[in-house]
């Protein structure tokens, strides 16, 4: 599955079962990020196959 | 597990662990904030209201929210100032975001620059001053606000602070045993009214920067992810990252940290209150608690080092 990193404006491929599983293989803390799959907000309990399209979002600040 | 409201596909889950879906979570989000205002009562009839926008997320949010209240109440009058600090591949992108958001909701926006008003960016200034960046930023910022602020006479200035901007400060100041500058903290900043002084009010106070991005991405408030250059550089950024930690393992962290502030506050102020005038800068006769304001000071240091 390719997942983008905003904060690092990186594209990875990743093999995760659901979002709590790919934050934790990336070492993502929840806290700091939202999940946007198939460009939808998903909570960590969804679902992930290698045909989804995920982005994760920075929270934090601009300054 | 669907949302907690309609059962529809959740889209986010609070800290409690309810799930909302995306219409219940900008529900949710919406009456929070209104409840904020309502309780401390921030906008009153008759208010002239300057929006402090810098084009990012959570100004955004704010002031599509209090656009939207404007149009329902109309007895107060809503505007925005931008500051365009001079940070170079930062500012120009999330100034024509604000640009944008403003002529769609029907906003006037005034820019204001640090280079037109005081001769120098903060680009310029971050290489002259041995200051972080973040000091010289913030007082110039706060100096610019309440200058332009009072000239359209505005009598509050709303900023898009929240909750983990308040849990950092409160934080920060505790670390550096700076119960003076804990007073100024709140949902209204100030200790002491003065018509030379707009009272700054944080409508997203109780909201966390996660519910502010996430209402920002629900709702089309989200420009491209620009994050400040000199954020990592700042004491905030390790601060942040230790809560976001402490966040992570123990939830509800942040709320615990502002609930406990809120109950010592009015003590703080009450003890930190200033004398009966309020002081002004002898140079620029902007408030101040010293004799010189600091803006004033570093502006002078940045002279002599031209």
């Amino acid at each position: 599955m390719k997942v983008y990193i905003e904060s690092t404006g990186k594209n990875v491929s990743v093999k995760a079962p659901s979002v709590a599983a790919l934050l934790k293989k990336l070492n993502i803390n929840p806290v700091t990020v939202l999940v946007v799959k198939n460009r939808n907000l998903v909570t960590e309990d969804s679902k992930l196959n290698d045909k989804d399209n995920v982005k994760i979002l920075s929270v934090v600040s601009g300054g | 597990m669907a949302c907690k409201k309609c059962k529809s596909e959740p889209a986010f889950t609070l800290i409690s662990g309810e799930k909302l879906c995306k219409h219940c979570f900008s529900h949710y989000f919406e009456k929070k904030v209104r409840k904020t205002m309502r309780q401390y009562e921030l906008i009153e009839k008759g208010d002239r209201i300057a929006v402090a926008l810098s084009g990012g997320k959570d100004s955004s949010v704010l002031l599509s929210i209090l656009a939207g209240m404007w149009k329902e109440r109309n007895d107060f009058y809503l505007f925005a100032i931008l500051v365009d600090e001079g940070i170079k591949g930062y500012r120009p992108i999330t100034q024509r975001f604000a640009q944008k958001l403003c002529r769609e909701l029907g906003i006037k926006l005034y820019i204001i620059s640090f280079k037109k008003e005081l001769g120098y960016t903060l680009d310029g200034m971050v290489r002259k001053l041995d200051k972080g960046p973040c000091t010289i930023c913030g007082t110039f910022r706060r100096y610019l606000l309440n200058t332009e602020a009072r000239k359209l006479k505005a009598n509050k200035i709303a900023f898009g602070h929240n909750a983990d901007d308040e849990a950092q400060s409160i934080v920060m100041n505790l670390f550096r045993s700076n119960n003076a500058a804990a007073a100024r903290l709140g949902v209204i900043n100030g200790i002491k009214k003065d018509a030379r002084f707009i009272p700054r009010i944080k409508p997203l106070y109780f909201m966390l920067e996660k519910e502010t991005t996430a209402y920002s991405f629900l709702n089309n408030l989200i420009g491209e992810f620009k994050e400040c250059p000199y954020t990592q550089l700042a004491y905030r950024g390790q601060v942040r990252d230790m809560l976001n930690a402490f966040e992570s393992r123990h939830p509800g962290t942040k709320a615990g940290i502002l609930s406990a502030f809120i109950e010592t506050l009015p003590i703080l102020k009450e003890y930190y209150k200033p004398g009966k005038e309020i002081a002004f800068c002898s140079k620029c006769n902007e408030p101040t608690s010293g004799e010189e304001c600091m803006a004033c000071r570093l502006l002078d240091e940045l002279r002599k080092k031209k």
